[in-house]
Order: structure tokens, then sequence, then C-alpha cells
């Protein structure tokens, strides 16, 4: 398949996937924002650290909802936002408009420019119909990718891009709240550190499986051994690398040859597999957090050689 | 009164339209408007649209769709069948024999200058003979009704003829939409059409293809107005759709960088016009080229479709003499005449066009989609005589028709069935064998008494029935 073609699916993917993480990271800031003492904590500048875009906020002033929702919502400068993202989703699917199905394509052509007509004001009103109207666009595309387009080689470089993706987001945003897990004693803190992670569980769609599988409580090894290395739940680390790992290897096969990507890839699985939520700690959860930032960082620049991404 | 193709001049419907007439009885004027804006919903949610340069609003626009057919009996298709055959036929042999020994003008049929001064000819396709003979493998042939047997060719469309993807997709939501008028079979069917143009496009492929030729569109790119149509036609024939920068060229071949490496092309249908396929040999300042491209067509590396320079054969000056080609390279008598054109070249003929410029329609000779014509009889005394000062100044790059009495097709209005005028574009492709699927794209200009059909300028679009036997 054309590189260029290639390409387009893999951020076409990504930019989709990123559109429903920002949208939940909105959730989340909202949520945290209207709890007890939300101003001293600053709570949306963790939301637009989580995105990776702080450096668009002064250091010394707290940083307001009605900026971040434009900013993160409407701002087509925000290469991340979400306007942005579904913008450029569907450029990338026009350009690889023969490689989608019609359903697919239906779903990222479907409203849009609805989000050309919403100023700040309005878009803070009706911020969770907005919300959902992303998430439920989102959720049509890849249910349209995944029930009916062809299993070859693009849909490979689909789902590398939002496996990539899925695991960036859920690195940052451990990277951003790590240090609510800094165990002190062995259940969390204070309601305080309870909202925080049923916010964070929440922002990344897993506050009830999260109970499936440790019951009511949480702790820090728990939530990181969630998140970090639960191989069932889909937006773990280990889950999206699992997935990479897989779609990488379906991609030599496709083309009878490995690169670097495919190494990387092959040591991050079996570093995660090697580790336990102990061991995390021991090492210390921010370094083992932007370890893994960096490493996925170098992934997505070696798949762009391996294929010759332009 | 103009011909109305749906009702006799007493106001009985003509029997070839009989069972529209049933369903829209059946289905109400009303009701049908209602299906109308359900039919526009689907065509924006599929994403068919063209886009307009430089005018603000939507970026994306819809064609304006009409949900009454335009209706050929099989007898009459028989006839356009033929002459449009043939037309092609002879548009391909007199591109062969212009870019070779020129016995057309040899003979005396033709003017030396009307070619050899054209911006349309290229020097460099000079005694080179592309795949097969064809120059042109896609000609679109631009067919006016004027009464019940009257067809009439208004011109030709040798380079690269864009709206066949509405022909497919407007018999598409026809079908998806009243099932119940194709369930007896009486209409022929034209889904075969990629198919068809696969095969012609296999058939030239070019001398260092080895195996079953590797087949591309090239697009310029997605803000392209045509580009739905360039990658639906990429996708119904299963082959990819490139652009400029994802080709390039080594050892006298085309390569596609794919993500297993290049892949060598074998046949381009390009989308992409003369002077920017590249760079090299003709405008260096094209974004959109392949640079050497042409030198590997040359080389018989690789074949473009259509060949560069087959625009001299659809040029309005040179229009005026396929029927006289007709007779000279096939020897056969022209089947489909053209519309009685004045040529401005002509002293004799300019003075005419300048006396009944109000009465005429005037074109430039290199124009096209609509733009830089004048229609006498619906224009002001001002913008006459205006028209008549750019004559005078340069009178080679007009021509000038007579206003025809044109007929009119049904078309849906708000409360009746109303006549338009309309055109009738069929897709000829010539490979080794000629081929034509039973149908073409029918603009309708949806103005009342409007003759300008072009979808930049108001014009609509509707499904277009061949009758069977």
């Amino acid at each position: 398949m054309l590189s260029r073609t290639a390409e387009n699916l893999y951020w076409m993917a990504r930019y989709m996937e990123r559109a429903e993480s920002t949208a939940r990271l909105l959730t989340m800031g909202q949520r945290m924002a209207i709890l007890p003492g939300a101003h001293h904590r600053d709570e949306w500048r963790s939301v637009v650290r989580a995105t990776g875009a702080e450096a668009n906020f002064p250091r010394d002033a707290l940083v307001k909802e009605s900026d971040v929702v434009s900013f993160l919502m409407l701002d087509l400068d925000n290469p991340s936002s979400i306007r942005s993202c579904l913008l450029k989703a569907r450029a990338n699917a026009k350009s690889a408009r023969t490689m989608l199905t019609q359903d697919m394509w239906e779903a990222l052509n479907e409203g849009w420019r609805k989000l050309d007509s919403y100023d700040v004001a309005e878009a803070r009103q009706q911020l969770p119909a907005l919300i959902d109207w992303v998430k439920t666009r989102v959720m049509t595309f890849r249910g349209a990718s995944d029930s009916g387009q062809l299993r070859n080689e693009g849909h490979d470089f689909l789902r590398t891009g939002s496996a990539l993706e899925r695991a960036q987001m859920t690195l940052r945003l451990l990277d951003v709240k790590y240090y609510v897990l800094l165990p002190e004693t062995e259940v969390i803190g204070g309601n305080r550190d309870h909202y925080q992670w049923t916010s964070v569980l929440h922002a990344l769609s897993g506050s009830r499986a999260y109970h499936h599988v440790y019951g009511g409580t949480y702790t820090p090894w728990q939530i990181t051994d969630f998140l970090m290395l639960n191989r069932m739940f889909p937006r773990s680390v280990a889950y999206c690398y699992d997935q990479l790992s897989y779609r990488l290897n379906r991609l030599a096969g496709w083309h009878d040859a490995r690169a670097d990507a495919h190494d990387t890839v092959q040591q991050m699985v079996e570093r995660l597999e090697q580790l336990d939520s102990g061991e995390i700690f021991r090492i210390g959860l921010h370094e083992t957090v932007q370890t893994g930032l960096s490493m996925t960082n170098r992934l997505g620049v070696e798949i762009a050689q391996a294929y010759h991404f332009g | 009164m103009p011909f109305h193709e749906m009702f006799e001049p007493d106001g009985s419907i003509r029997p070839c339209y009989a069972e529209v007439q049933n369903w829209v009885e059946r289905t109400g004027i009303a009701g049908l408007n209602r299906r109308l804006e359900e039919a526009e919903a689907i065509f924006r949610r599929i994403g068919i649209t063209f886009a307009v340069y430089g005018e603000g609003g939507d970026p994306e626009r819809l064609i304006p769709f009409d949900l009454l057919p335009r209706i050929f009996t099989a007898q009459e298709w028989r006839v356009l069948d033929k002459g449009i055959r043939q037309r092609a036929r002879a548009l391909n042999a007199f591109l062969h024999d212009v870019y070779h020994r020129g016995e057309i003008v040899k003979a005396g049929i033709m003017p030396a200058d009307i070619i050899y001064q054209n911006s349309a000819y290229l020097a460099e396709m000079v005694d080179f003979t592309p795949p097969g003979r064809v120059y042109s493998h896609i000609v679109g042939i631009d067919i006016v009704r004027t009464g019940p047997g009257g067809f009439e060719v208004l011109e030709d469309n040798c380079r690269t003829p864009s709206g066949v993807s509405y022909m497919l997709e407007n018999r598409e939501i026809m079908t998806r939409m009243f099932p119940e008028l194709f369930a007896q079979g009486i209409v022929a069917p034209v889904d075969d059409y990629p198919a068809e143009l696969l095969k012609s496009l296999k058939e030239v492929a070019p001398p260092a293809c080895k195996g079953d030729p590797v087949v591309v569109v090239l697009t310029p790119g997605s803000l392209n107005s045509a580009y739905y149509e360039h990658s639906f036609l990429a996708d119904l024939m299963g082959v990819e759709l490139v652009e400029p920068a994802d080709l390039f060229v080594e050892e006298d071949r085309v390569w596609m960088k794919t993500t297993l490496g290049p892949r060598a092309v074998d046949v381009i249908y390009r989308r992409i016009d003369d002077e920017y396929i590249d760079p090299l040999a003709f405008r260096p300042d094209s974004l959109l080229g392949v640079p050497g491209i042409f030198n590997v067509y040359r080389k018989g590396g690789v074949t473009l479709c259509s060949a560069p320079g087959a625009g001299i054969a659809d040029d309005k000056a040179v229009y005026v003499y396929v029927p006289e080609m007709i007779r000279f390279y096939l020897g056969e008598k022209p089947i489909l005449e053209n519309i009685q054109t004045w040529q401005c070249a002509k002293p004799d003929e300019c003075a005419y066009v300048l006396e009944h410029l109000d009465e005429l329609v005037a074109k430039e000779v290199h124009g096209s989609g609509g733009y830089g014509m004048l229609i006498g009889p619906k224009s002001t005394r001002d913008e006459v005589a205006a028209y008549a000062d750019r004559i005078l100044a340069n009178p080679a790059e007009f021509i000038a028709q007579p206003t025809l009495d044109l007929s009119t097709v049904p078309t849906l209005g708000p409360a009746s069935i109303v006549g338009r005028h309309a055109d009738f574009r069929p897709y000829c492709l010539v490979g080794k064998q000629i081929r034509l699927v039973p149908g073409g794209l029918t603009r309708v200009a949806l103005t009342e008494g409007s003759l300008v059909v072009n979808s930049s300028q108001g014009g609509g679009v509707k499904d277009t029935w061949v009758l069977q036997d």
C-alpha cells in the first residue's frame, strides 16, 4: 500500500483517539474543579498538562475553565484541540478515502463542521452534550472500522495508531497525577485523593472496570497495576503495548521485514511483563512513567521511518 | 415551443415516460419533494460534493440533484451509441495524424495554423505513438437535443472529462430510494463502467509492462474540486489513488512509494492537466508534477491517460472540423452533427457574428465551464457591445453558435413538473476496443429558460435512463 495512505490511516486513528481522550480530560477537569480546594490545586492546569500543552498557559496565573474549554475544544491553533483533531482525522480520511468503508467515512464526515459555529460561552454551557457528541462520533467510527474494514495492512496501521495514542495518553495522565499515588499509607488518604483517583479512572473510562478487578478499595499499588500493567483493561499501558506488538508483528508478516520499531516494542512488552507494582514503586513511579513516555515517542519515530512516512 | 422530452404538444405523455408518469402520480409532487430532501441528505453524508473555489461559504457543496430521470428509448440510444463511438474513433485518428504526418492539413481540409499555432498542440508529442495509438481514452461528448430525432454535438472533451461519478451515484441513489422503478428491468444498467474503464486502461499498458498491468489514478489531491470522483473511481476499480508526491522516476520507470518499498506503475489515469504533469518537460513551477515522467512515457515505461497533447482535439476551433474528420479518417457519414458554428477567425463569418451577436451564443475558443461566454438574447445592449469589442480585438479567439431551440426535460418543481433545458454527456472508453455503457450524465439548467448547465453556475444533475427493448 502507498506509504502516504498508511500514514493517513495511522494519523486518522491517532486523531480520533486523541479527540476522545481530550473530551474525557475535559470531563475530568470539570469533576475535579468542583471538589473542595480545587483552586489551590489549579486543577485545570493538570488537564492542560496531560495534553502536553502546558507551555501555552502562563506559569504564574490560575488556569481558568473557560480558557481550557476554548483551547481544548475549539482552538484551531492547538493541534490537539477536539476541533483540530476531528478536522485532521477527516482530512486524513479524505486522502485515504479508498481504504475506508462507507460507514467509516460517514462517521467522520457527519457533522464535521459542527464545532465551527460554537463560541466559548456556548461550548461551556453545553459541555456535557458536546463531550457526549464527540465520544459518540469516535465510538461510531471505531465500531465501523471494527465491523467493516478489511483486515489488511491498512487496518493494522489504523490500529497501530490508536494503540500508540492510547498508551501515550495513559502515560501522560499518570505523569501528571503520579504524586497523588505516592504511598504514605496503604489506602490512599482522605476524600480528596479518592475523588482525584476516581476522576482519573473516569477519564480513562475505567472506574467501573477497576472495581470489577480489584473490588472496592483504592490503593496506589492497585491503581498503578491497573493503569500500567493490567492486561485486561484496554487503556492500560501493557494492553496497548500488547496491541502494538500484535499489530507491528502482523505488519512484519505482510512485509516480510522487521525494523527498529519491532525491537522497541518487544523490549517494552518484556519490560512490562517483568514489572509488578512493587517493583514500579521501588524504581519510582515517576521514573517508570518517564521511561514509558520516551519509549513511546521513540516508537512513533521508528514506525514512521520503517514505513517511509512523509 | 421547444421539444419537451416527456410531453407531446397536446399534453399527452410520450410513451417512454409512461412508467415515470405513473410513479409521479402515485407519489405526488409534495411526496417527491420530501424524498428529494432525503436524497440530498444521503449525498451529503456519503460526501458526494464538489468544491467551489474562492467563493467562501461551504467549501464542499452538493450538486443539486433532480429526482425525475431523463429517458432515451432503445431506438434513440442505438443512434447515439453509433454516433458517439464514431466520433471517439475519429478524434483519436485525428490526434495520431496531427502528431505524425498531418495528412488532414496536407489534404487541405484543415488550415495548418488552427492546429500548429494552437496552445493545446504539444510539439513534444510529435512522432511519438502511444500504446494502441490511443490518445484520448475517455471521450466525453456533450450532446444536446433539438427535436424527436435531432441530436447535435455541443463540444468534445478529450482530456479528462469529469462527472461520471454522478452518472453512477445518481443511479445508485435512485435504485436505493425507488427500487420499484427498476424492478421490471427496463432500464439498462450502468454500473459496470468502472470495470470497463479498468479493462480499457489495462489494454493500453506500455511496452515495459510485464504481466498484469498496475493501474493507478493520479489526483492533484484532496482539495481538488473533483477529488470525490477520483477516489470514487480508484475505489471501484480497486486501484491505488496516488498524488504526485507518491510517485517518482528512476531507471526509465515510474514508481510509487509503498510500505513495501517502490512498486512499478504501468498505466496512469491522470486527472492533472498536461502543463502540470512534469516540471522538467512543461511548467517548471508546477508543484503537482512528477519530474521526468514525460521522458519515461516517451520511452515506453509508462502510459499516461489521456496522452499529453490530446487537448488539441477538443479545442473549440478544431471542433468545427470534426464532421470532416469523420469523413476523412473513417470514410463514413457523420451520425451526430455539430451545431452550426461561425468561426470569427474567418473574416466573413466574423462579420456575420458581429452583426447578429444579439441573437447568438458566443464563446471563447479555449474557455470551458460556461465562463467567458455571451448569450446574446439574454444580454443587455452594453454587454453585447462590450463583447463585440473583445471579438474585434482578437477574432481568432472566438466562435459563435445559434441559440438553439433546445429540448426541455421534466424536472421536479415545487408544485408541478416543469421543463428545463439539459445536455447529455456520455463517457466513451477507448482501449483496444471501444466501450460505451448505456447512459451518461444529464446536466440540467435549474433556472427557467436558462441554457447554462454547468454545476459551477447553478446547474444540477439527474439520472439518465436508456430503456431496453
